[in-house]
């Protein structure tokens, strides 16, 4: 497995962290891990329904400072 | 001389450039300011009217003015597109080889479809946002006499109520045809609720639901395939249509990423300001900002009166006041007769109200009243 890849989407908003985290998936490969840093509480709560329903893996979620970071393993 | 170049010549350049001309007219014929627009066309086009040549109810004719009748005599204008941006000197370079030198810049280049960046969605999907697409889009629906429709959407695209707009006008204009009982609508939305507005999204869906508009959120079209005739999601599921309907990705224009002012052609704005990120007399209206708000005209418009305020005091008293505060006003079409509207801000998200056939006679009306709209007379 590879290191953690960030996604840093601070300031964009809806929708604009949940179609960078689609980008960087398509070009990573099944095992890497992605955590998506974001200021967007909209995106906090679609990009976990979006996890589920491709069928990646939520490997951790939290908020600190303003700022979710969500963690992300592709599954497929 | 205190020069104000504007290029772009679209809904928020012309608002800003007859704004600009009514506030400055003295200082103009005084020739202590002068005001120039370059803009890649002669003719300005009526966006918001595709979507009607789309159902027949507007000509292709009807969408267009020659840009120089929309503008006050005093504002130089010139069809010469900008192909370089110097902004450390403060001068622009066309396309014809002139060279533009500026006190203050403003940017409002606009927005185009990319349909290529879902393959096969160019070749088998229709759609309203440009005229022959939109002739096109009234064809196919003349001639569709039953089956399975599908509306895709991809963000950020130009006029947010369109992917609504389009199924409820569909939805009618098949009912009128008496076929609603041989269609199947499929709408799709890129992210977890049926539009970005949520508002807007919790008032359209018991819409759907009333009329059996199926619609599956969380889909993100990967690729099209024109001879299976289905659409595959990034999410991993399957649209089958027999007439696709798309409202595409947008990007911002070409110059603007080849003089890499912003990635994908957006450039990084001040939310209240409309400063570019980095320079005090540079401006950016319109599609052409990165804000996170409505790429509509709309927005152009309340963009443009702001921005016109303070760049006539920039220009004349050394100080902008005025803040922008993310106001847009964006009818939505709920059929062939009847019309809603969100109205919101950065911080009041809209609330719809139920449509009435007021509201749409109101659009329409604006329809033809944009004229004097971008003229500065309404």
């Amino acid at each position: 497995m590879s290191e953690t890849r960030i996604v840093d989407a601070r300031g964009s908003f809806c929708p604009g962290p949940l179609m960078e985290l689609i980008a960087a998936m398509k070009t990573a490969t099944v095992g890497d891990e992605l955590e998506v840093l974001s200021t967007d509480r909209g995106s906090a709560e679609d990009i976990p329904e979006w996890i589920k329903k491709v069928g990646h893996t939520l490997v951790s979620s939290s908020e600190e400072g303003g700022v979710y970071h969500l963690r992300v393993r592709k599954a497929k | 001389m205190k020069r104000i170049l504007i290029v772009g010549g679209g809904t928020g350049g012309t608002i800003l450039a007859n704004n600009l001309a009514r506030r400055l007219r003295p200082e103009i014929d005084g020739a202590r300011v002068s005001v120039t627009m370059l803009s890649a066309s002669a003719r300005h086009m009526y966006q918001p009217g595709l979507l009607y040549v789309a159902f027949g109810k507007m000509a292709p004719s009807e969408l267009y003015a020659d840009q120089k009748t929309l503008l006050d005599p005093v504002i130089h204008f010139h069809v010469d597109p900008v192909e370089s941006f110097d902004l450390d000197h403060n001068e622009v370079k066309t396309k014809g080889g002139s060279v533009y030198d500026y006190d203050y810049l403003a940017i409002c280049t606009g927005s185009r479809p990319e349909l290529v960046s879902v393959p096969g969605l160019m070749e088998n999907a229709h759609h309203v946002y440009t005229e022959d697409a939109a002739v096109k889009t009234a064809e196919a629906l003349r001639t569709f006499e039953g089956g399975r429709i599908a509306i895709v959407t991809g963000v950020p695209h130009k006029c947010p109520m369109v992917p609504l707009e389009l199924t409820f006008m569909m939805y009618d204009y098949f009912k009128d045809r008496d076929l609603l009982d041989k269609v199947s609508f499929m709408y799709t939305y890129p992210i977890g609720r049926i539009h970005s507005l949520e508002n807007v999204a919790k008032w359209a869906a018991p819409e759907f639901d009333r009329m059996g508009v199926r619609y599956e959120t969380l889909f993100n079209a990967r690729e099209v395939d024109g001879v299976k005739k289905c659409v595959h999601s990034e999410e991993g599921s399957k649209v089958e249509f027999d007439l696709l309907i798309a409202v595409p990705p947008h990007k911002g224009m070409e110059v603007i990423e080849q003089n890499k002012l912003g990635t994908a052609g957006w450039i990084p704005t001040n939310r209240a300001t409309l400063a570019m990120e980095g320079r005090n007399n540079v401006f950016v209206l319109g599609d052409t900002t990165n804000l996170p708000i409505s790429k509509a005209g709309s927005t152009a418009h309340y963009e443009a009166e702001v921005l016109g305020e303070n760049l006539a005091r920039l220009v004349t008293q050394g100080g902008a006041m005025r803040f922008y505060e993310g106001k847009v006003f964006c009818f939505i079409e709920a059929g062939k007769d009847r019309a809603t509207y969100a109205s919101f801000d950065y911080k009041n998200p809209p609330q719809p109200r139920p449509p009435s056939r007021a509201i749409h006679w109101f659009k329409l009306a604006y329809n033809r009243l944009y004229w004097n709209s971008v003229r500065g007379l309404l």
